[in-house]
Formats: C-alpha cells, sequence, structure tokens
C-alpha cells in the first residue's frame, strides 16, 4: 500500500494544479521589449548575471520569475500545449525535467559556436544546454568537527558513522528526497554511481539522520552547530549561505556534477533574445560572474585532490528519463523509507 | 532576345554525352547506397531498440499482484546510441492499463498487433517521426497473469546520420572513380580528336586558291575517306581552273597571229590600187578567215572534251559506234572531197567506259589530220587487243617526220600554230581524252602507212 501511496503522490507531483504559481518576480530594464525568463535559480544569486544582461541590451524589458521546480516543470508542460503567458527562457536545476520537456518535443532549437563548444554532456540536441557546474558536496561544522576527523569521502563517511555512531546521532543531514527534486536527482545518481548508496542509507539511519526539505534550512542548521554533517548538499548554496563555520568536501571517490540546464520553449515568443541570452549566458563574461555567484565552481582548479575521474557530472541525456519514471522513483522512495523507516521502529 | 548559341565542338558533345553517361550511373548508385545504407542503419538501430524493449520487458515484475517496471538505465544506455533522438516508453498491462511510461499523455497511433515477435511499427512521435517496437511479455504468476506491453520509440535522428554516412562512404569512392574516368575520357577525346584539330586548324589556315592536297598520313580510316573525297574535289577544281587558264591562255596565243594577219591582209587589200592583186588579196582574206572558223571550232571542240571528261558521267561505249557515227558524220567530205574512206570493224562489239561525245571528238579530230594531212585512202576502225580497246586511223602516207612526231600532243604545236588548220589542237584534245579515260595515244609508222589509235582499257576483262 505504500507503494501506491508513493506513487499516487508522485502523480500528483508531476500534475500539480496550474494554480500554482511563481515564488517571486523581479524586473529588469524597462526596453520595449518583453522578456520573460522563468527559472529555479534564486533571484538574489543570480541577480549580477542577469542585471548585465540587461545592461547590455537596453531594449529590453526582463522579467524573473522564481519558480519551484515541480511548479515550474507542470507550467511548462501546460506551455507547451498552449501557453497564454510562455516563458522565453528556462532555467532549472531540475534537469531531469527539462530532459522531460526536450524529450517531449518542447523545446526550440539554437545553434550558435558557444553553445557548440559545451561538451557532448551539458548539450542535447541543441536544445538543452548546461550552463552552471555546481558539485553535490559534504558540508560539516568546522567548529565541532576536527579537520582530520571530516571524511573526505563516502567510505571514509561511513566509516566515521560506524565508529563514533553516539557522536553523529541525530546529526546528519541529508535532502528529504521525497519532498526535494535536488535531492530526488542527487540520491538517483547516487543509486547509479555505486553500492555504497545503500550502505550510506543504512548507517543514515542507524544514526537517526534527519532528511529535511531544503538546503538553506539544511546549511543553516549546520552553521548553528544543529548538524555535524550534511550529505550531498548543492555546493553553489553553501557558497551563497555566508557562513564561515561551515565548511565543504567534494567526495573523493566521486563528486556529482549538476549543471543547471537553460531550454528555449518552442512557444516562446522571443526566440532570438532567449537564443541571446543563452549565448551570454556561456560567454567568458557571464561565466565568471557566474563563478562570482558560486553557480560555476572550477573543481579541477580548487585544491581539493580530486582526480578528474571522480568528476562524475550529471548528463543532459535522455537516460534522465529515468529518474523521471514512475516506478522507478516509486521503487527508489520505497527503498529510502525502508532504511529510514526500520530504524524508526525499535 | 536569345542569341543563336555557336555550335557546339565535337569535343563537347561527347565530353557532354560521357559526363551525361556518369551523372546518370551515378544517380542510381547514389540511389542504391541511399538504400543499402538506410536498410542497414534501420537494421542496426532497430536491434538497439529491440534490446531496450527487452530489458526493459526483463526489469517488469509482479509485487503485491501489480506489475512494477524497475527500469533499467541500460535500456536508456542503449538508447542513448542514438544520441540526439528523443525517446518514447511505455509499458502496459492487459487493457491498456498504464503500468509506467515517459508520458501517458502522449498517444502513439499504433497499428493492431501483429503474430507473435518483436513488432516494429513507424509513428509520429510528438509530431516527429519515429521508429517503435512493441513487445509482449506474458506473466502467468500467482497473483498476476496476462501480457504486459513494452513499447519503445525512437525518433529518426540518428539513422538518418547514419544512412547519410554510409551514402557518403559509399559515394566518395564513386564521386572520385566518376572523376577519374571523366579526366580519362577528356585525355582519350582529346587524342581521338586531335587530327581533326589539326584538319581544321590546316583548313582554317589555307590560302583559298591553294588547291593542293591535304596529308592523309597517319589520320583515321573514317578521316582518310573524307579528306581523299575532299583531295579529289580539291584536285578536279585544281584541274578545272588550270583547264580554264590553258584555255584562255591558249586562246590567246592561238588567235593572236590569224588575227593580226588578217588585219594586214584587209589593210593590204583596201590600199590595193590594182583591181586584180585587191581581188587576190581578199582572196587570200577569204580563206584566212575560215581557217580562223575552224580554229575556233576546234578551241571550243577541245574546251567542251576538257570539261566533259571531268564531268560527264562515264557509261558504256562501243567504240564501233564512235568510228561508224564518224563516218556517217560524213565531216570529211568538207575537209577533203572526194577521198576515199574505209570503215574496218568487226563482229565483236569493242567496249569501253568513257563518255561517247568526247570519243567522237577524239576520233573526228584523228581522222581529221589523217585525211589534212596524210595520203588517201583513209581508214577508221576499232578493234580489241588483249585487255585494250583501240580506235584507230590509219592513212598511206609517211606520217609526220619524226621530230615532230615527238612533239605532237603537247598542249599545242607552235609551228602547227602558225598554219591555220592546225593539227596540234586535234591532237591534244586526243591526247586529253586518252589521258582522262585512262588511256594512251599511240602513234606507229607501219607497212603501208602511218597509224594513229586511242588505246583504252576495255571493259568488261579479257576477251
Amino acid at each position: 500500500m505504500m507503494l501506491v501511496w508513493r506513487m499516487l503522490m508522485f502523480l500528483a507531483a508531476l500534475f500539480p494544479a496550474a494554480a500554482v504559481s511563481q515564488e517571486a518576480t523581479v524586473h529588469y530594464g524597462n526596453g520595449p521589449v518583453q522578456f520573460l525568463l522563468r527559472s529555479t535559480t534564486d533571484n538574489t544569486i543570480i541577480r549580477p548575471v542577469i542585471e548585465r544582461f540587461a545592461e547590455l541590451n537596453p531594449q529590453l524589458a526582463i522579467t524573473f520569475e522564481q519558480w519551484g521546480s515541480n511548479a515550474l516543470f507542470a507550467q511548462s508542460r501546460a506551455d507547451c500545449q498552449e501557453g497564454s503567458v510562455p516563458a522565453d527562457a528556462i532555467l532549472s536545476s531540475a534537469v531531469q525535467q527539462m530532459v522531460w520537456l526536450v524529450n517531449a518535443a518542447c523545446a526550440h532549437p539554437h545553434r550558435s559556436p558557444a553553445a557548440l563548444a559545451l561538451p557532448p554532456s551539458r548539450r542535447w540536441r541543441d536544445e538543452l544546454w548546461g550552463i552552471t557546474t555546481e558539485p553535490a558536496v559534504i558540508v560539516y561544522n568546522k567548529q565541532l568537527l576536527d579537520g582530520a576527523e571530516v571524511p573526505r569521502s563516502r567510505f571514509a563517511l561511513l566509516d566515521a558513522l560506524r565508529a563514533k555512531p553516539g557522536l553523529y546521532r541525530g546529526r546528519i543531514a541529508t535532502y528529504d528526497i521525497a519532498a526535494s527534486g535536488l535531492g530526488y536527482l542527487f540520491a538517483y545518481s547516487d543509486s547509479l554511481e555505486a553500492t555504497t548508496f545503500g550502505a550510506l542509507l543504512e548507517s543514515f539511519a542507524r544514526v537517526n539522520a534527519v532528511a529535511t526539505c531544503c538546503s538553506a534550512e539544511i546549511i543553516a542548521g549546520v552553521a548553528e552547530g544543529r548538524f555535524l554533517i550534511a550529505y550531498n548538499v548543492l555546493g553553489s548554496y553553501v557558497a551563497n549561505a555566508s557562513a564561515p563555520q561551515v565548511g565543504t568536501i567534494l567526495p573523493e571517490d566521486y563528486t556529482l556534477v549538476l549543471s543547471r540546464a537553460y531550454m528555449i520553449p518552442k512557444t516562446a515568443r522571443q526566440k532570438n533574445v532567449a537564443a541571446e541570452l543563452l549565448d551570454f549566458l556561456l560567454s567568458p563574461e557571464a561565466q565568471e560572474l557566474l563563478a562570482k555567484a558560486g553557480l560555476v565552481t572550477e573543481i579541477d582548479a580548487i585544491d581539493s585532490g580530486l582526480s578528474p575521474s571522480a568528476r562524475r557530472s550529471i548528463p543532459l541525456a535522455p537516460s534522465l528519463l529515468v529518474a523521471l519514471d514512475g516506478n522507478r522513483r516509486a521503487l527508489l522512495l520505497e527503498f529510502w523509507s525502508d532504511a529510514f523507516g526500520r530504524s524508526d521502529g525499535p | 532576345m536569345a542569341e543563336p548559341r555557336p555550335p557546339l565542338t565535337l569535343a563537347t558533345r561527347v565530353l557532354g554525352a560521357v559526363l551525361m553517361i556518369l551523372l546518370l550511373g551515378g544517380l542510381l548508385v547514389s540511389g542504391s547506397a541511399w538504400r543499402n545504407g538506410q536498410q542497414a542503419a534501420r537494421q542496426a538501430y532497430d536491434r538497439i531498440l529491440l534490446g531496450a524493449a527487452n530489458d526493459i520487458a526483463e526489469s517488469v515484475r509482479i509485487q503485491a499482484g501489480v506489475p512494477i517496471a524497475d527500469l533499467p538505465v541500460s535500456a536508456f544506455q542503449l538508447l542513448a546510441q542514438a544520441p540526439e533522438d528523443r525517446i518514447y516508453y511505455a509499458v502496459h498491462g492487459p487493457g491498456q492499463m498504464f503500468i509506467t511510461g515517459v508520458d501517458p499523455g502522449t498517444e502513439i497511433h499504433a497499428p493492431e498487433p501483429g503474430t507473435d515477435g518483436p513488432g516494429y511499427f513507424d509513428a509520429a512521435l510528438n509530431g516527429e517521426p519515429a521508429r517503435f517496437v512493441r513487445v509482449t511479455r506474458r506473466f502467468a504468476e500467482r497473483d498476476f497473469s496476462g501480457p504486459v506491453e513494452v513499447v519503445v520509440g525512437q525518433t529518426l535522428r540518428a539513422r538518418k546520420a547514419m544512412t547519410a554516412d554510409l551514402m557518403l562512404d559509399a559515394l566518395w569512392p564513386m564521386a572520385a572513380a566518376g572523376l577519374a574516368l571523366m579526366v580519362i575520357a577528356w585525355a582519350v577525346i582529346r587524342t581521338a580528336l586531335r587530327p581533326l584539330g589539326a584538319i581544321t586548324e590546316d583548313l582554317a589556315r589555307r590560302d583559298p586558291y591553294d588547291l593542293t592536297p591535304i596529308a592523309t598520313g597517319r589520320l583515321p580510316r573514317e578521316l582518310q575517306v573524307v579528306l581523299g573525297a575532299m583531295n579529289r574535289f580539291m584536285g578536279r577544281l585544281d584541274g578545272q581552273v588550270e583547264v580554264m587558264r590553258n584555255l584562255i591562255s591558249d586562246t590567246a596565243h592561238q588567235l593572236r597571229t590569224p588575227v593580226a594577219a588578217i588585219r594586214v591582209q584587209a589593210e593590204t587589200a583596201v590600199a590595193e590600187p590594182d583591181a586584180a592583186a585587191r581581188h587576190r588579196a581578199l582572196d587570200r582574206l577569204l580563206a584566212r578567215t575560215r581557217s580562223l572558223g575552224s580554229l575556233l571550232d576546234q578551241l571550243l571542240s577541245r574546251a567542251l572534251v576538257v570539261h566533259r571528261t571531268d564531268s560527264a558521267p562515264r557509261l558504256p561505249v562501243d567504240l564501233r559506234e564512235v568510228a561508224l557515227e564518224i563516218m556517217e558524220r560524213n565531216d570529211h567530205a568538207l575537209l577533203a572531197p572526194g577521198s576515199d574512206l574505209r570503215l574496218e570493224i568487226g563482229e565483236e562489239p569493242v567496249m569501253v567506259r568513257a563518255d561517247a561525245f568526247s570519243l567522237g571528238e577524239a576520233a573526228g579530230n584523228l581522222l581529221g589530220n589523217a585525211l589534212r594531212h596524210g595520203t588517201p585512202p583513209v581508214a577508221i576502225g576499232a578493234k580489241r587487243r588483249g585487255g585494250d580497246a583501240i580506235l584507230w586511223v590509219r592513212d598511206a602516207g609517211p606520217g609526220p617526220a619524226p621530230a615532230v612526231l615527238a612533239q605532237l600532243g603537247s598542249r599545242f604545236n607552235r609551228d602547227a600554230a602558225t598554219q591555220e588548220s592546225s593539227s596540234g589542237i586535234g591532237l591534244s584534245i586526243v591526247n586529253s581524252v586518252a589521258a582522262a579515260f585512262g588511256g594512251r595515244v599511240e602513234m606507229a609508222r607501219k607497212e603501208g602507212g602511218f597509224c594513229a589509235a586511242l588505246v583504252l582499257p576495255a571493259e568488261g576483262g579479257a576477251p
């Protein structure tokens, strides 16, 4: 019965009421040409980049709408059929949903040297492009956890949890994958990458890890010392949290790297502007601005000791459709709740 | 206002034809290569599709009486062999119960499932042509029994790209070969047509009055035939021109002296006071005028003969008839009244291939000479001797002096020309006729007289 319930929940998430609307709306520029950008990215983070683009294109009146990923997905699906006010461009961190939209022929293709220069894992069908590079990291409280004790890989984390279950009990945090699309995507990718996933889940369950919904809450918890370690947090949120006591680790066994996906809906009214915005976002200037905003991390450059082979990009490819599959999601959620549920018992 | 295009050169035409043939062949080969490539791509990607569908079908399991698909990523990695293609997948239970799929809202117009085995079909996927496969897995579990149908589809980008690649791979060598053939054909045609070009250039450079033959050595046989005909034509033209020139020059030469003499005699007659002497002078004037008339006749006759030998068709002629006609024309009565003329012909026809009129003129001249200069009796006849047909005239006299004999037959005889009734022109007519019909003139002193004969090759071979 659990499974059916989960499936129903998923379907509800997949087809939310169209009434669900954006979380915030910001306007840039006041030119004659209306341009609507919908994104899951926090406006405060991406503001410098959009401001610069508005500055370069004074003819535009850019409306930036910040959405929750599932609501944005539902809205975009509806727009794909017949949209009253379709977005001119979409930038979302829920890349599996973007892949789904492209697979459903909702996207408009665009070819430019900058777009074609992207590696294959960050480009699909010339309709979907990965703009950012954001690692999924382990964060820890620097004051409470000695540098030597900090686990630098999943194996080290497993060992630490096994060695000192008392220390970590109730002080490990991760996303609730049922509530967070991003958390689900990371969990799904973990489940593909390595067998450590199952062991990790069991360990989390054994120490009564906390599964919660939001990046901000997790990072704040770590900063306050409520959590010692948080697993699979998006690096860009940590960078923007301005919490000096929060340390970041790129797991050395492998680090997932997410690229926020940019798409031009086929119903867009300003396809040319959207294409210009894409080329701008991929330009060195914008990439630098994005790097300052924490959305582009030069992983190879930082002194993480992370080998190139440990870097696992979440590719913009049709295999991400599996992440959205109802059965598959139900099974993963079942596995997740089984692991956590067992420990909740006695 | 389309300007008339200049006619194409032979080389251009042939090259154009070769190009057309190569293009046509290229089109056929391209079509075939495209078809092959399409089939290869279809087979390759159909297998991938089937593999993915089987993977998915394999992943379906029954959990609490409900089929559930634990979607294998490997199936999608298989499908990612066509990295740019959109994907469709759906798993349905009995009665079209939706188990899982990329989007329950996407409708695929699938044909009715056929017999066992994988069913491939073409349909549109979100408005783009796509290829699908349907695999059915039958369950017979305690809590679930029935077919589970897996449909997997993919758009055609990778297939098209592979088709194009295969076709190009096949066509590059073909194109190179075609180009090579073209170059070879060009070289061959150039080589083959080079003699023609040389002739064209030769003709273009040639002086319009230059009627000398064009060299035909080392030329292809067809061209030799053409050039041979042209050379013959030019030869004839050259002959005609030569004849004209000779005629004018002869006429001028032959006429100048008698006309001058006539003028002198006429002046003498006018100035002569004595009636008897004037009468004598007038008589001489009359005789001179007559002989001038006959000279003119001969000149014209010769011109006519030379012209006819070049242009009149050659027909079988019996030399006996020629001799007979001369006899019957009875011209000799005018030249030598009362002379004795005999005809000696046999029973057998003496056939040659020639122009009867020219032969008649030649025979008339021979006879005229014999009557004028020879000694009666004069005989004319025709006979066959081996492969020769002979038309002869004989008189009883000794014939001309050997020195004169040696000179006879040249175009004109200066000595003879000074006499108004010349024999030189007559003999030159005979010579021309003999030369025109491949024969010769024979003059011989024989027992009982002098014999002049026109010897021609007999028609119909040896008797």
